[in-house]
This record gives structure tokens, sequence and C-alpha cells, in this order.
């Protein structure tokens, strides 16, 4: 028996058309029609109507923290937030306990996540054994198995000549990118925010910007040198957005991302000593948030990823100092950008689809199943999004584990109504079908 | 006020005087032959020190019984912090006891404004991380305007030293710009802090400079441990450029008076003979600082229907 789906009344946006009014028939995991006023006969109708329908979205840096830390996060309620937030896709990036620097502990969280069926969970590998930061993890094992982020997230590759090394090891296995979580360890030691006017006010070590230019102006330069592949992770700073702005132009094969937190929020929120708000890269001054969102606006920043990173709550009722570093992203992440860049005439539909969802999937080498067009033959990963309903944020109702959301009593506007994976719902009417 | 967390909750210059004034009010009563009164009488305050500390701690449990309330002691070396127990758990627990204001030193920015959260009992700042020490800012003033007739206004104060790990400097800027003082900061451009953005002070690298304008020389302690950080490359070469050596203090106007909040580092950042000279009002900054914690104590705690006037 086949199921079939009929998603009526929205209108398409994908990277081939911006906003076009048409149903869309999914049967068998694949969208099977695209056209107006398609016969719903033998097919569940999910209502569009006011709606957008676009690829699902594709979050390509999340910690769902399994294996080790499943008190604050797991593969299922990791899942659950993402596909309530729209993705059909997450990169988990492999600062687990153990690492994922070993073939058979990314085949079980692979596992895991096919076996949840929220979302398809994807790995990046670690470039050095142990996340240690002294020898290559086993690359090409990893590669044969699907992976093809590799970074040491959470730490940055510190050694240069390691980090050279990566680069050229990696550039023999086609379509693998080597990620940097960009930031000097001598400069950020015993940092906990952005230093500046606020860290100096608070009296809480900082974390200089230039830690991450430092590192991206050196990565690039590697790059360059040997044609490697590389990708900014939450890039935080104006400076670092200026040189991947220069690489690009020259024709380098240099990515970037950005967090909804980089382009919106800034170090003044760290004002009450809320932990909330601490994270690393940290929020950083006007003048660097606002060289972020530029950036993204101008297509210098190719994607936003969310660093999705729950923590326990008895982990976050701690001094400031004392807190993990991490907020949470995924079922906030559409609406934040939707409200900040879309709603407020700075970005289109389209443009924004194309940052989290077709762009960021080409970047983790999943552009042929996930960010599709929406046409027929194509794999149904679908999200349909309500861009006028307005919600406001509630800590304590995320579907996550955690409830570290530096967004708690914000009003959003936009919203994620269904969400399919692979021709299945995941989510009908903003509840999780599973 | 309920809590006081930093100098910015006493209310600006105003609150300050108010304050400053009271002050003056229990050192009259610390110098009584009984120096107690019942004004807290029923009254339990905690003592949560994260850090070690001899004098402030000690300072607030002798203000705190000389109002004749009930004082508790929690260290973290004998407790169950060393069980893995949680700030909050900590805080949570010693409320249920039924406590009246927590006196709270950390080592992390911000410790006191966290615990401000968790309990309804009035919380005091006694030092966080680098944050602030606002009473040790009140003690200073209130030190100080005494050796100026009343009044900080166009008083020329130099604050020299490690100023970016200073509470001390960071609540003291403020307090004496409240006042009308002139700060300028003084020492190695690697211990200044990364912004001084809406601190209203002057900067100088130049001790020898600044000197022969100043009315007051505040001096902060140097830990050697910043050695190792590149801050600066031996103690002896900070204390050739930025010490107060004996050299120095002869140079200085007759009526300068010099300060330190303690504990001193003798033979660095101040000469042994210095610290002890007629100039040095360091004992008596720890004489006020038990007049300036009951003035304090007194103010959050005191219920104004029922307590004693004072003097």
């Amino acid at each position: 028996m086949s199921q079939q789906f009929l998603i009526r009344g929205g209108s398409i946006v994908d990277s081939t058309r911006d906003e076009t009014r048409a149903d869309v028939l999914v049967r068998d995991g694949l969208v099977v029609e695209v056209g107006p006023n398609l016969d719903s006969a033998g097919a569940q109708v999910l209502d569009a109507s006011g709606c957008v329908v676009a690829p699902g979205l594709v979050d390509i840096q999340v910690h769902f923290r399994e294996p080790g830390r499943e008190d604050s996060e797991t593969i299922e309620t990791g899942s659950r937030a993402a596909a309530l937030g729209g993705f059909t896709a997450v990169v988990c990036m492999p600062n687990t306990n153990p690492p994922l620097d070993d073939a058979a502990v990314v085949q079980s969280v692979l596992s895991r996540g096919r076996q949840v069926g929220l979302c398809d969970v994807r790995v990046a590998g670690c470039i050095t054994k142990s996340r240690a930061g002294r020898e290559l993890a086993p690359l090409g094992e990893l590669y044969d198995i699907g992976v093809r982020i590799f970074t040491d997230d959470g730490d940055c590759v510190a050694d240069a000549n390691l980090m050279r090394r990566a680069f050229e090891y990696s550039s023999a296995l086609h379509g693998a990118v080597i990620a940097q979580h960009a930031e000097d360890p001598d400069l950020v030691a015993g940092g906990h925010m952005h230093e500046g006017e606020w860290s100096a006010k608070l009296g809480i070590p900082g974390r200089p910007s230039e830690a991450e230019i430092v590192i991206v102006a050196r990565d690039i330069a590697l790059a360059r040198r040997t044609n490697g592949r590389y990708h900014v992770l939450h890039l935080s700073t104006a400076g670092a957005a200026d040189l991947v702005r220069i690489a690009k132009a020259e024709g380098l094969r240099v990515t970037a991302e950005c967090t909804p937190q980089h382009m919106t929020l800034t170090d003044a929120a760290c004002e009450g000593y809320d932990p909330v708000f601490k994270m690393n890269p940290p929020l950083r001054s006007e003048i660097d948030r606002d060289g972020v969102r530029r950036a993204l606006i101008d297509g210098t920043i190719d994607a936003i990823a969310t660093d999705h990173a729950p923590h326990a709550p008895e982990t976050k009722e701690v001094p400031f100092e004392e807190a993990p570093p991490g907020m949470l992203g995924v079922e906030t992440a559409f609406a934040v950008a939707h409200t900040e860049l879309v709603a407020t005439n700075i970005l289109t539909m389209r443009q924004l689809v194309a940052r989290m969802s077709f762009q960021p999937a080409a970047i983790a080498g999943f552009g042929n199943e996930h960010g599709r067009p929406v046409a027929p033959g194509e794999r149904a990963n679908l999200v349909v999004i309500d861009p006028l309903a307005t919600w406001t944020v509630d800590a304590s109702k995320v579907a996550s584990k955690s409830r570290n959301t530096p967004w708690a009593g914000r009003e959003l506007t936009g919203r994620v109504r269904h969400t399919l994976l692979n021709g299945v719902p995941t989510v009908i009417n903003q509840e999780t079908t599973k | 006020m309920k809590h006081l967390l930093s100098v910015d909750d006493l209310g600006g210059r105003a609150g300050i005087e108010r304050m400053l004034e009271l002050t003056d009010g229990f050192l009259a009563v610390t110098r009584r032959e009984i120096p107690k009164i019942p004004a807290l009488v029923g009254k339990v305050i905690v003592t949560l020190f994260y850090e070690d500390s001899t004098r402030t701690r000690l300072s607030f449990e002798t203000a705190a019984k000389r109002l004749s309330a009930d004082t508790m002691t929690f260290s973290v070396a004998s407790s169950s912090v060393k069980k893995g127990e949680s700030l909050l758990d900590t805080v949570q627990t010693i409320e249920a006891m039924g406590i009246d204001a927590i006196v709270v030193r950390h080592g992390a920015a911000g410790t006191p404004h966290r615990i401000v959260n968790w309990t309804d009992a009035s919380v005091i700042n006694a030092g966080d991380g680098r944050h602030e020490h606002p009473t040790q800012a009140l003690l200073d003033a209130f030190t100080l305007r005494r050796h100026r007739q009343g009044s900080l206004d166009g008083t020329r104060i130099a604050i020299v030293g490690d100023i970016v790990h200073s509470r001390v400097a960071r609540s003291d800027v403020k307090i004496f710009n409240a006042l009308g003082a002139d700060v300028t900061l003084v020492g190695p451009p690697t211990l200044m802090p990364e912004s001084l953005e809406d601190w209203g002070a002057n900067v100088s690298y130049d001790l020898d400079e600044v000197l022969g304008d100043v009315d007051v020389v505040y001096l902060l302690r140097i830990q050697k441990e910043r050695i190792a950080g590149g801050r600066f490359p031996s103690l002896r070469e900070y204390s050739a450029r930025w010490g107060l050596t004996a050299q120095r203090a002869a140079r200085l106007k007759p009526d300068v008076v010099v300060m330190h909040p303690g504990p001193m580092n003798r033979g660095v950042e101040i000469a042994n003979d210095v610290a002890d000279a007629d100039i040095s009002l360091i004992t008596e900054q720890v004489t006020n600082g038990v007049a300036v914690r009951m003035a304090v104590l007194y103010d959050l705690l005191a219920n104004p229907t029922s307590s004693e006037r004072v003097s």
C-alpha cells in the first residue's frame, strides 16, 4: 500500500523558483506531481494555505550529545526538536564521548538516527584522534562510511602543520571538507565571553575577536597552499568575514556559516551573568554582529547553522564562568532568521531557504538528497512554513531535553507547520507524528 | 536597597553619602566601651566564602556581632562543597535554615547576581572574581573622606597596579568618580582592562609622571602568577617601574596619603617602610571596614519601625 500526501494551497520556494503557487503530491518517498489544484483522491491532505513549501532545512552543526551526555540531549530528542524546526537533515558534531573518530561509533550514531526516523542524522568526523590535536583521525575510513565534514569542533586545531596535513590528506577524498572551530586556544585561554567593553565592565575574562581572525587567516593561507577545502564553523567576527570574502573572490574553496545568535545578539546579553548567553565563540560586539549579518546578506556566509548545544539545566544554574558554553537552536533557527531578515525585507524567502537548505546541503555533500527542487522525481524532504504565524518562545515547552534557549520570551514571526522526511510527515500542524 | 552587589546599587552620590554618614554613626558605636547595639537581634547572617579571606570575612562577622545578629560561617574547605554540592544547592540548603542575609565571596564574576535568583535573603557581594567589591569601595571612600575634610571633590587619586584583575579597582573607580574625585589608573599596559569605555578614568603607564600631581596613591596587590601570563617580566622590573619605593615616596607632596586594600606584598608594589609610614592609611582602612559593614548590614536588614535608631 502506498502512502500519499497532498500538500495543498502553498507557494513553492526552492533553488529554481520563488513563490510559485502550486500543490505538491507526494508518494512512496518522492514528489510525484506539482501543479495547481491537484486531485486529493487517496491522499492525506496537509493544509498549506498561506504557507511556503520549500525543501527541508539542513543544519550542518548540531550537538545531540549521544553518546556521552544523554542527560542533556539524545538523538531522539534532538531529532524531534530538529523536525519541529523544519529540518530534514542535520550534521552532528563529533565532540561526543567517545568522540566520532572511529567508524564503529559513527555507525552507531547513524543507525540510531535511522531508527528514530524523525530527521536524516549525519555526522561530522574528527580531524584528529580523540580530538587531541596531535595525530590525524582515520579520515579515509570515516569517508568510506559517508562522512564528508571533518572537524574537532569545540576545540580548534591549533597546530598549523597538522592543519596543513589535514588539508593535504583530505584533498584526495572527493567532497571532503575541513571545518574549523576558529579560536586560537592561547588567545582565549581562561576567557568566558567576548573581550571588549562588556567583559571589562562585568569583570569576566575575555575571548578576543583576534582569536578567530588569526586562525581563519592562517587556515586560508594553508588552504591556498594545499588547494584544500575549508569551512569556517560559526563565524562570529567582522574581521574573519572580510577574510572569507577575499578568499572567495580569489577563487579559493572556502565556505562559512553563522548562527542565528551571532547575527542577532551581542555581548550586552551577558549583562545579567545568565550563562544561557554563554557560548564559544562568544556573542560579540555590535561591530562584529553587524559584520556577520552583512556577510550573511551579501553571500560571503553561505549557511545558517545552529550549533544546537543542549546543556542540562543544572549545568547552567551556576556562575557564568563555571557554566559550559552553548545554546539551543534547532527549534527556533528558522523563525529567528525569518523574523530578523525576511519579515524585515532584508532577504527574500528564497534567499533564506538558500542559506538554510540547499547551500548547507551542498557544503555537507548531500545536496543530491536534501535541498532539492520541489519537482517530480525528487526525494520528498520538504518543509511547510507559515510566514505570518507569530509565536513566543517558551523555554519550558521545547522538545529538546534541555532548556538553554537564548530566545525565551521572544516573539517570533514565521513558524514551521509541517515537515516531511522521505515522503512521510515527521511534523503535522506543529506536532511530531511519532 | 535589598542587595548590595555593586557600587551601582548604592544609588549614586546621594546614596553613597547617606551610607557614609550612617558609617559615621557606627564608627562611634565601635568606639564605645561596649561596642555592641541590639539593632539586628534575631537576624541571621551567613558568610559564604569560596575564596580564602581573612580581613573581609572577619570584618563582616565582627560587624554582624556588634549589631547583635547571629552569624553562620560557611567555609568551603570543611563543607559539603567538597562532596560536590553545587552553589545552587548550597544556597537553598542555607536558605532552608532561615536566614536574612548572605555575604558571598566567589572567584567567578557575577556569582552574587546569580544567587539573588535563588534566595529571598539579602545578598551582599564581598568580592566576585575580578568584578566588584562594593564594601571595600565604601570603606576606602569613608577613610579617604575623613582625611579630605569630608569631601573628595577634586581629589586626584592614582590607582596603581593590576587594574584588569582587580575588583577593588572597578568598585573604587565607580565610588571615587561618584564622589567627584579625579581618578588616574597607572600600571603597565598589560594590566589595564581591555576597554575603559564608560570608566571615566585617565590612564598612565608612567608612575613618576603621575606622582607629582596626586593627592592619593592607591596601590593594588601584584601577584607573581601574572608573570607566567606574560603580563610583566619580573617582580623586580615591576617594582622598579611601578612600585612605591622609599625613593618615590620621598618625592610625594607632604599631604599625600597612601592606601592599599591588602594583603600587601611588601617590597613589590609598596616598600616596607612606606607601608608603615605616617602617610599610610592602611590600618585605618581595616578599622573603618567594620563600621562600613555595620552600616551596610543595618541598611539592608534593620526593620525601620522597630529597630533602635543610631546615635
